[in-house]
């Protein structure tokens, strides 16, 4: 099925049933669900192969117990438990439910596993996951080496050429167009040729990814600056949980380049200055294989205590010496090359330096169970759907186990695709309002003709800065509200910028300046929802208030952008609170 | 958290000559000197982001996970093909001026970007894909030995390293080249695809694996280290005397 096309005053229309923004493995996985019966779509900012989902490495969770007993019900009590119970459980219970018919739908169309000895799909062990609810670590983790992530792109991809997917690379969306608080359509600037193109289509799904680069330390690509989520947040749809970022333990020290947690699951230890196996303080029964919130406050917590490595006491030690060099080559090939090539380091003999680095999104665009995008605690907004790292279901409430994410893209793109086509099936089309490029338009004129003296690089620096110093794993009320005196300051200083490049082909300096400002929106949204929850939990950890306080705050946050200056935050932001969906499980104690 | 740093030598000057074009101003491309201040474990794609957002933010290239998975800034540094986000300033020498152009083989669309259509053409015509008629229910079964059979080229992360290092491709655009015979060979040596005679039919015309004159640039230019000559090779073979 063709796409209608028409060119009216240098903007280009393009008219779709389903439209996906972003060709991530959630966009992607929509695509192929969707693209079997309707006209669709997918406008990405990348070549999408190019997509963050490749850097992904362990694995992907799923209760197939080819290797050893274990049932989706356990995955799903572990995925609440590992998010220390701010996870909505019917959520979590299709995540788990649906798991293995997710990996099963990749093996089939090509995903090359790793196998057992009689050819099923081999599984290891991970973070959080767990045999028996918390008894003893499970292998749970179906995986291809260490480039899990990759396989993933790369099949979809492979799959979406099959079915002739219509893709749009390089098209950058900047907004999303409402009529009547229906969503009509996208907008987006193609990058060769600096035109625009307005995209309407009955039902839209963002896939967008993530916004790492809020922080300087980060496993994040460059390009992780989000868009989907601020444009969403600008057309007034709140973001949920916001204040749960994760920091995934192992970043090469220093880089921030990600070392896959498969390297603990496969037998590696963390250790301190003086040699000691610090995670047997920290959580005596799963060790090392503790979840990601709790490993990446240990590391932090033996640096502070001065029990840190190197020069500046500043970082700890990934240990696989003790593992056999060919089990390193076989399951681990591609992170010990990133420590020989970035460190220097030879990780058959030499321990790797390693720190904390800002990883996973767990808050976003909130969405229901069929991947419905929700304009408050409970409404859904008709044809607008989010799925992957960009969404909050919530499955990972407040920290998101080590393999649920490659799983969540999986499960919730298929979703978004399924529930998007039901949709646009019988749907009419929200009329595109007159115009609708218009704010698109002034935007890129204003950043293309600004005269300021401000440079972009300089104010995404002191961003990133005051973020890692000040909203990073340790927070408190007075670094809260440094770091949003600090981002206020930016965003006046924003006002006064200017670029180098007037050109209109492959003008990636105004689309650097333009990303900025999504990049400053979510950091305030982000350091408000920090503040706003005094309490610890999860990948939070309020230092002010170190306890989890179930009475107060087992909510998840939403903020909400206002027209004015709001009292309780002091900025044009409305904080308020969504009840969490408690099945089976009451909140107990968090001890590994 | 306190301010993270590993052991670094002393910062220095590095000279980068980068060839420029700009399609709405220039001819001909150009060569430009820049100055930039770094560390030996930085990278030629840090060195890149410092001119480009210090000096001249018109300077412009591909880019995203700056580690060696995404495949997007593939250039020509040195003379030889790399990604920049993993070709560190220590392993080049630094006493003389760094060389940084785009791929050749492909039209420069601007600065250090390629135009990848032809690129992405060759890939696509191989058939990229599994291509298999049963319906099973659960995993199709596939011993370690038949998936070690094709694992090499399973890792090709489509940057065009390869191709755009390949002699022949250079003077024949019309090549398939190095990375769609490194797809196709992932795919006609995976013992769940069912396609693997058309594949071979196709890399049987005169611009498929024939052309290949074992030059080796290709295995060399790999940042995955992929043995994409072998990986050639064994399509001949398989073409002459069927799968091993």
């Amino acid at each position: 099925m063709a796409e209608k096309v028409s060119v009216d005053d240098n903007i280009t229309y393009h008219s779709f049933d389903v439209l996906i923004v972003g060709a991530g493995g959630a966009g992607m996985r929509a695509a192929i669900e969707a693209g079997t019966d309707l006209n669709v779509g997918v406008v990405s900012k990348l070549f999408p192969t190019r997509s963050h989902t490749g850097a992904a490495q362990g694995g992907m969770a799923a209760a197939l117990a080819n290797v050893e007993e274990d049932n989706w019900e356990w995955h799903t009590f572990d995925t609440v438990k590992g998010g220390d119970y701010l996870v909505d459980q019917d959520a979590a219970e299709i995540l788990a439910k649906e798991s293995v018919q997710a990996v099963i739908d990749l093996e089939n169309m090509g995903l090359p596993f790793n196998r057992t000895p009689d050819g099923k799909i081999d599984q290891r062990r991970f973070g959080g996951h767990t045999r028996d609810h918390g008894k003893a670590p499970v292998r749970r983790s179906c995986y291809a080496a260490d480039r899990t992530g990759h396989m993933i792109l790369q099949t979809l991809y492979q799959n979406c050429v099959k079915m002739g997917i219509n893709f749009f690379n390089e098209f950058y969306v900047l907004d999303l167009v409402m009529n009547d608080g229906k969503p009509a359509g996208v907008v987006a600037y193609e990058l060769a040729t600096g035109d625009i193109h307005v995209f309407q289509a009955k039902s839209i799904i963002f896939a967008t990814g993530g916004f790492g680069k809020i922080y300087k330390t980060t496993s994040n690509a460059h390009t992780l600056t989000g868009d989907g989520v601020a444009i969403a947040f600008r057309r007034g749809i709140p973001l949920e949980d916001m204040e749960f970022y994760q920091f995934h333990p192992t970043g090469l020290a220093g880089l921030g380049i990600l070392l896959s947690e498969a390297a603990r699951g496969e037998g590696g230890i963390l250790r301190n200055s003086a040699g000691e196996r610090f995670m047997e303080r920290y959580a005596p029964t799963i060790k090392d294989l503790a979840p990601r919130d709790m490993v990446a406050r240990a590391m932090a917590n033996e640096v502070r205590e001065g029990r840190g490595g190197g020069p500046n006491k500043d970082y700890v030690f990934l240990d696989l010496t003790h593992l056999e060099p060919a089990v390193i080559d076989a399951k681990l090939p591609d992170i010990t090359e990133f420590a020989r090539t970035y460190l220097g380091v030879e990780p058959y003999t030499e321990q790797i330096p390693v720190f904390p680095t800002a990883h996973y999104a767990m808050g976003g665009i909130p969405t229901n169970i069929k991947a419905e995008v929700l304009s408050d605690n409970d409404t859904v907004i008709p044809g607008l759907y989010a799925a992957g790292e960009c969404a909050c279901v919530s499955v990972h409430g407040a920290n998101r186990l080590g393999t649920n994410s490659l799983l969540d893209i999986n499960v919730f793109g298929k979703r978004a695709g399924q529930y998007s086509v039901e949709y646009a099936k019988t749907a009419t089309q929200v009329p595109m309002p007159e115009n609708a490029a218009a704010d698109v338009i002034a935007m890129i004129d204003k950043v293309r003709k600004a005269k300021g003296k401000e440079k972009i690089a300089q104010l995404r620096k002191e961003l990133q800065e005051t973020m890692d110093k000040n909203a990073q794993v340790f927070r408190t009320e007075e670094t809260l509200n440094e770091a949003l005196e600090k981002v206020q300051e930016l965003r006046k200083r924003y006002e006064n910028i200017s670029i180098q490049d007037q050109g209109k082909r492959f003008n990636t300096d105004l689309l650097e300046a333009i990303e900025l400002g999504f990049l400053l929106d979510l950091a305030e949204v982000t350091v408000i929802a920090c503040r706003e929850r005094r309490e610890s939990r999860g990948a939070h950890l309020r230092e002010d208030y170190t306890e989890r306080d179930d009475k107060n705050f087992m909510v998840h946050s939403m903020v909400y952008k206002q027209g004015k200056i709001e009292k309780n935050t002091g900025t044009n932001m409305r904080i308020g609170w969504k009840p969490v969906v408690v099945t089976n499980y009451q909140p107990m104690e968090r001890k590994y | 958290m306190a301010e993270l740093s590993v052991p670094t030598i002393e910062s220095f000057t590095v000279t980068l000559i980068v060839r420029r074009f700009d399609p709405e101003n220039d001819t001909e491309p150009k060569w430009e000197d820049f100055d930039v201040e770094m560390y030996g474990t930085d990278r030629v794609l840090d060195a890149l982001h410092k001119i480009k957002w210090e000096q001249d933010g018109s300077l412009t290239f591909r880019r995203s996970c700056a580690h060696g998975v995404c495949g997007s800034d593939a250039m020509r540094i040195n003379g030889r093909n790399r990604l920049a986000c993993k070709t560190l300033i220590k392993d080049l020498d630094i006493s003389k001026p760094i060389y940084v152009e785009p791929i050749k083989g492909l039209p420069v669309e601007k600065d250090l970007i390629v135009d990848m259509t032809p690129f992405y053409k060759a890939y696509l015509e191989i058939n990229p894909f599994l291509v298999a008629t049963d319906k099973p229910k659960k995993e199709r079964l596939q011993s370690p030995e038949e998936r070690a059979r094709y694992d090499d080229t399973t890792k090709c992360i489509l940057c065009a390293a390869c191709t755009s290092s390949c002699p022949v491709f250079w003077t024949d655009g019309q090549y398939f080249g190095p990375a769609a015979i490194v797809n196709a060979h992932r795919f006609i040596f995976d013992s769940r695809d069912e396609n693997a005679e058309l594949r071979l039919d196709i890399l049987n015309d005169k611009e498929g694996v024939w052309r290949c004159r074992t030059t080796f640039n290709c295995t060399e230019a790999c940042p995955r280290g992929i043995e994409v000559t072998k990986a050639i090779a064994e399509v001949k073979q398989a073409i002459l005397r069927g799968r091993a």
